[in-house]
């Protein structure tokens, strides 16, 4: 099981009041849990990453185990904390704006 | 008694205002997707409780919202806007070849007879059109494709398709309006366009009347009368009288002719309204007083309209989108500001008194007049 944390306005979007858990088979990349992700709430498609070049939306973080994800490769396995469930994956919004 | 429901779009969510036919009390629903910015909503003439929604952020992109019950209740519909084939170039602020990016939604044009077909012009400039009330979004190429998109060029809100127009009349016409490349009219049903910015003076561009290029700021049609015309340009009050083949100015004695929104009374083709601003430097009313300009005969002579506006230290703009008109008799005409007032007329302009006060920026008024 797979621990996901999203900002708030996609947690009000996809009309969840805490963390997401999700079910991810085979390896535990950021792209297999953000595929999981948008299969379990389509209404997110296209909120974290672009929906043609499934690139991470600007003012978007992926941090996972005190470590900022966001350049890695999206096909990285994250860390056995992740995977197992132990440490959420989390979606951060850029601190910006009003 | 009828109803008159208004859809406001604001820079942090969507509020909804009804009243009954007297227009003096208004119960307010809102904020609707509260902290997003909602360029604009707009009804169905088809089906008034199918309310489409763009809603978007600089963090988490497009959104599409649709309403089947008059906005009560919202569902998420399809957000994907692909352009078609190989995108192309526009240009830059710089004048160097800058490539096609989707950013947002300006504005929603649904069917006037069916509610699952509605119309998106998007920054950057172009067409979409969904049939399937929202679920899927497909470009309407030719409007790009019509040779002039290398010359167009952002104005400074982006290069955005903010009007859009359907001929009740004549259902393979249309009429779009892009800042800064102008508007233009298709005849068979969005296959192919032309421009139509033949009479616009821009002295802002190298050649002041050139094909394209004009920062074209609204364009306004009364349904009952389609081959008129009338456009708040960046600067210039125009008319067409022949579908946009040309057009006149019709500025008149207004105080100053820049301004953004430009409408049409209901019940009288003649009668048009304006929000002058100062300067294309200076996005507030002249002498900080909020005025709208009336004309009655189509332009030229214009009458301020002040009673219940706000004569002295008053700096907000007016945008594009957030002014319009109802059906009731007499007519209700709408404006907000980007200072969260949303102002309402119930006798045609002669008075007015704010909805409400302290809205966020507001983007986007729409009217609906309900059975």
């Amino acid at each position: 099981m797979i621990r996901v944390i999203l900002p708030a306005h996609l947690r009000s979007l996809a009309h969840v009041d805490s963390e997401i858990q999700l079910e991810v088979s085979g390896q535990v990349t950021q792209r297999t849990v953000l595929d999981a992700l948008e299969a379990k709430y389509p209404m997110l498609r296209g909120t974290i990453r672009d929906q043609v070049t499934q690139k991470r939306r600007p003012f978007l973080r992926f941090y996972a185990c005190e470590d900022d994800w966001s350049h890695e490769s999206p096909d990285a396995p994250l860390p056995d904390v992740i995977a197992s469930g132990a440490e959420p994956f989390l979606i951060i919004g850029a601190i910006a704006g009003g | 008694m009828s109803k008159v429901r208004v859809l406001v779009g604001t820079r942090k969510g969507a509020f909804i205002l009804t009243a009954d036919g007297k227009r003096d009390k208004w119960e307010v629903s809102g904020p609707h997707f509260a902290g997003w910015e909602l360029y604009h909503l707009k009804a169905s003439p088809a089906d008034p409780n199918r309310i489409y929604a763009s809603q978007s952020s600089g963090w988490f992109g497009q959104l599409i919202q649709r309403s089947s019950d008059g906005g009560k209740t919202w569902e998420p519909v399809g957000n994907k806007f692909t352009y078609d084939g190989v995108p192309g170039t526009h240009q830059w602020y710089d004048g160097t070849a800058h490539p096609w990016e989707f950013k947002r939604v300006w504005h929603l044009e649904p069917s006037l007879n069916d509610p699952d077909t509605v119309y998106a012009g998007v920054e950057d400039a172009a067409i979409f059109r969904t049939t399937d009330g929202g679920q899927n979004w497909q470009e309407m190429p030719g409007l790009r494709g019509h040779g002039s998109g290398p010359k167009w060029q952002p104005g400074a809100g982006g290069m955005c398709l903010h009007t859009i127009l359907l001929d009740p009349k004549n259902s393979k016409r249309m009429f779009i309006a892009i800042s800064a490349a102008g508007a233009f009219r298709t005849d068979d049903g969005g296959t192919t366009w032309k421009p139509i910015n033949r009479g616009l003076h821009s002295q802002y561009i190298p050649d002041p009347t050139a094909e394209v290029g004009h920062c074209v700021h609204h364009v306004s049609m009364h349904p009952a009368r389609p081959g008129v015309l009338f456009m708040q340009k960046h600067w210039d009050v125009m008319r067409s009288d022949d579908a946009g083949e040309s057009w006149h100015e019709v500025s008149g004695n207004l105080p100053t002719d820049f301004g953004f929104v430009i409408d049409i009374h209901a019940h009288e083709p003649e009668t048009i309204y304006v929000v002058p601003i100062k300067s294309d430097s200076e996005h507030f009313p002249p002498e900080g007083k909020l005025r709208v300009y009336r004309s009655r005969k189509g332009g030229n002579e214009w009458e301020a309209l002040t009673k219940g506006l706000p004569q002295n230290d008053c700096y907000v703009n007016v945008l594009r989108d957030a002014m319009s008109v109802d059906q009731m008799d007499p007519c209700g005409v709408y404006f907000g500001t980007t200072g969260g007032q949303v102002y309402a007329s119930a006798n045609a302009g002669d008075s007015w008194t704010p909805i409400v006060r302290d809205l966020p920026a507001v983007l986007s008024v729409e009217a609906q007049t309900l059975p």
